[in-house]
């Protein structure tokens, strides 16, 4: 049997493998073309979704400049504009645009974007958590239950109204609690770039990074995890 | 760069473009209509397309092909339920259905190819020049089999399809260009046999699609369908007849419903008539919009749903859409307007002629292509989630649906047992749990170094090009190779089916002139070398060493003109072919001549010649 494992690769490198042309061989000191040939140059691997565009690390980005920033580079990588070039040139442009794409898509969402510089920052694959977070625990249970109930129903009898009604209490008080989770992350990712912008090298701000990539790791999890229950929730009461 | 046009190949009706100057038009031949009915039809005197062949839709119904689209990349068990409508007979062979048309049967991209030939034809006479490459439309919700089959059709035709492109994304394509529309625009597009709506940002010569869905089995067809039902219903009641049995009558009265729809949607109130069979009378009824509009409800509010499920994905209310463009030609029902009028709260747009814009933004995204427009670029998304089949039967998902393509996810395999020596993924395309109800979409198999269980890592990249298409690549982590992925399409043609099928159609189309000249030169040349090495095996004692050698080079030349592309090549060298067997050839002649006449009376040489 096939067993496959999420790729996270080796993204942790930051810089851009400065390297020759693939085509003209010269030394390689634009960013996407080459200065002398002028062709298009693939991607580095290594290069990092925030430095692709240009972008400081950071938690809080202006969408408005990511996504002028995505146009651009569109119209310089998009297939579209390589038909009439070699067979390298459109590979390239195809392997830039998808790369391209998803850099774009995972840094225009802020939660994906900071799920995405947490696995830069520490290199883990993300916790995927199978049991509720410990202050939820009792209401995480019953709701369960609630759930199994309703779906083992005649959705027609009253019981089945009333537990939808007490299912429809529940997602209001896990979406709120969603949202708060969510305002906490968003603080947790001002502290996070107001720390990375002072660039102190000291043991004190080494140890609020990681306390601050601790916590931001976990409530990430603990919002997933309750995402996935609402969701889960408002197909079965749909 | 040569011209490529733009082609929108549609259910009922198909159309080609091109852009003059900065202006795209759509091409019709002389006193004809721009549109061709994608019909074919077989006669006594081979397979016509278009007008003509829908004239046989009454004539001899099970010899006559339309609406094949909604065949394109599917099974016989995916059309079962809509069998019985379909007046030809259909079977199915690898997972492809075919199409008997007398003697033969033919897939549902080899009959789409004649409506592309046509088309071809069309744009060549019209253009005064060979056109050899295309951008063809597909409904935004098609899946990979069904883009992967136009693509095929587009081959067989003699095209080169540079581009699948999404027909309500090509709509917007043309009203950005002409109409200079901005902001956040949703493109509801009913055509004959497939619905699509499409969510788009347009800003700045982008056009970036934020999210479609769709139903590649609701359209016109279908409200004629249920209109054909009623009046069926109706002639069994009052005249006893049952007509349904009878292919030419059923033909007759779909006819009939689908002019009545048409004219429904000028007036308020129509009459339907038709001659019943045998001089059994006629059967006549009014009709009103009202009782179409009921008769039609249901259908019209099937393509609701969707539309909300795509504001869902882009994250948008229908508060957030500025302007709503309306594409297909069952968006004139004046029905389908109020619908998507009061979803949307606000008036439709249909400024551009909704039967051509689709095939207007092709070839505006043609000249895209060409590199003629440069300002303009559509960043499209994929329709329908694609993943692997996983333990336990379920689905994950690689790339999830509405994601912008180009798009590639990579995956990691290894092995389970110690010296395993394959993988075998199984690709499915669709939003449901479980691997079985969603469409599968091919199957291979990842060779692996036989190791312990475990220790092989093959990468597999899934990617999903700017055509929608799927192209699977595998490297193994360990030694850095690549291996190359024979990937069996569920529901497609393999590519040898293709190739022959291009081969069948050079050798059926008297139309294709410069294709069947190559195939016609290729096979007088084929000819020529067989009987010129016979003569040398023979008679190469006749002649000079020198000669014979003139005669291989010549030979040699030949050979490898056969392999070109180039007709005029290929006769080029046969002539000399000729010119230096020439000595050898009346050698031969002599000779056999004086072996003829040996122990034979005069009169038998100089007689008659019987």
């Amino acid at each position: 049997m096939d067993e496959h494992t999420h790729n996270t690769g080796d993204r942790r490198e930051l810089r851009m493998a400065r390297s020759m042309c693939w085509h003209c061989q010269s030394e390689m000191a634009g960013e996407y073309f080459c200065d002398r040939c002028v062709k298009v140059q693939p991607v580095s691997k290594d290069l990092d979704y925030f430095s692709c565009f240009g972008l400081p690390r950071r938690l809080g980005i202006d969408t408005n400049v990511l996504e002028a920033k995505f146009y651009e580079l569109s119209r310089a990588f998009h297939p579209d504009f390589y038909q009439n070039k070699s067979d390298a040139e459109q590979t390239i442009s195809l392997g830039n645009s998808a790369m391209l794409n998803t850099a774009y898509r995972t840094l225009r969402d802020p939660i994906q974007r900071a799920e995405y510089l947490l696995d830069l920052e520490a290199g883990a694959v993300k916790d995927i958590r199978t049991t509720p977070p410990a202050d939820l625990f009792e209401e995480i249970l019953e709701l369960q239950d609630t759930l199994n109930e309703f779906r083992a129903s005649d959705r027609t009898s009253d019981d089945a109204s009333a537990l939808r009604s007490k299912l429809h209490v529940d997602r209001t008080a896990l979406e709120q609690r969603q949202r708060e989770m969510e305002t906490q992350l968003l603080q947790l990712f001002g502290r996070w770039d107001a720390l990375q912008d002072r660039g102190e090298a000291t043991d004190q701000s080494r140890a609020e990074r990681n306390r601050l990539l601790k916590d931001m790791r976990s409530i990430l999890s603990n919002r997933t995890y309750v995402k996935n229950i609402v969701n889960d929730l408002v197909e079965t009461i749909a | 760069m040569t011209r490529i046009v733009g082609i929108d190949l549609g259910t009922t009706n198909s159309l080609v473009a091109y852009m003059d100057q900065d202006t795209p038009r759509v091409i019709s031949a002389r006193h004809d209509r721009g549109m061709v009915p994608s019909v074919v039809a077989l006669t006594d005197n081979g397979l016509i397309v278009g007008d003509p062949a829908k004239e046989h839709l009454t004539r001899s119904p099970e010899r006559t092909v339309y609406s094949v689209k909604r065949f394109m990349g599917k099974s016989l068990a995916d059309v079962q339920s809509e069998l019985p409508y379909f007046p030809y007979t259909l079977t199915e062979k690898g997972g492809v259905i075919r199409i008997k048309l007398g003697e033969k049967s033919y897939s549902p991209p080899q009959i789409s190819a004649m409506i592309l030939k046509e088309l071809k034809l069309r744009a060549e006479a019209f253009l005064g020049e060979s056109i050899s490459k295309a951008v063809i439309t597909v409904p935004a919700y098609f899946n990979d089999s069904q883009r992967q089959a136009t693509k095929d059709a587009g081959m067989i035709a003699g095209l080169e399809v540079l581009r699948i492109i999404n027909e309500p994304t090509a709509a917007s394509l043309a009203y950005g260009l002409q109409k200079k529309t901005q902001g956040t625009i949703a493109v509801y597009d009913l055509g004959g046999g497939t619905f699509d709506i499409s969510i788009l940002k347009l800003k700045n010569g982008i056009f970036e699609v934020l999210a479609t869905n769709g139903d590649t089995h609701l359209g016109g067809d279908d409200f004629d369908q249920v209109l054909t039902e009623l009046l069926l219903n109706e002639i069994r009641r009052q005249h006893g007849l049952d007509l349904a049995t009878q292919p030419d009558q059923m033909q007759a009265i779909r006819l009939e419903a689908e002019r009545a729809k048409i004219r429904l949607s000028e007036a308020l109130q129509t009459t339907v008539t038709l001659d019943l069979p045998n001089g059994q009378g006629r059967f006549s009824r009014e009709l009103t919009r009202d009782q179409l509009n009921e008769l039609c409800m249901a259908l019209v509010e099937r393509t609701l749903g969707p539309c909300r499920l795509a504001l869902k994905d882009a994250g948008l209310t229908p508060t957030d859409i500025d302007e709503v463009v309306l594409v297909g030609g069952s968006t004139r029902m004046p029905l389908v307007r109020q619908r998507v009028q009061a979803l949307f709260d606000k008036q439709p747009h249909c400024d551009l002629n909704p039967d051509e814009v689709v095939a207007l933004g092709a070839a505006v995204q043609a000249d895209i292509l060409s590199g003629g427009t440069t300002d303009m670029l559509l960043l499209d998304v994929t329709p329908l989630s694609l993943g692997i089949e996983t333990m336990g039967g379920v689905m994950s998902s690689l790339i999830r649906r509405n994601t912008t393509i180009p798009a590639s996810a990579k995956e990691m395999f290894t092995t389970y047992v110690d010296g395993q020596t394959g993988v075998d993924i199984h690709i499915l395309q669709g939003e449901r749990e479980l691997a079985q109800d969603n469409r599968s979409l091919a199957r291979f198999r990842l060779k692996v170094p036989p190791l312990p269980a475990g220790v092989p890592r093959i990468e597999v990249t899934f990617l999903i090009d700017a055509n929608g298409i799927l192209n699977v690549m595998a490297k193994d982590m360990r030694t850095g190779e690549s291996q190359s992925i024979e990937v069996k399409p569920s529901y497609g043609l393999s590519d040898q089916e293709v190739e022959r099928m291009i081969e069948d159609s050079f050798k059926f189309a008297a139309d294709d002139v410069s294709a069947r000249k190559l195939i016609e030169a290729r096979l007088d040349a084929g000819a020529l070398i067989t009987t010129t090495e016979k003569s040398l095996a023979d008679g190469s004692h006749l002649v000079a060493p020198a000669e014979v050698s003139g005669i291989r080079a010549a030979l040699a030349a030949l050979a490898a003109a056969k392999e070109g592309p180039d007709p005029r090549a290929i006769r080029g060298r046969m002539a000399d072919l000729e010119q230096a067997a020439k000595t050898l050839t009346v050698a031969m002649l002599d000779d056999s001549l004086k072996q003829g006449l040996q122990g034979k009376k005069i009169s038998d040489v100089t007689g008659s010649a019987e």
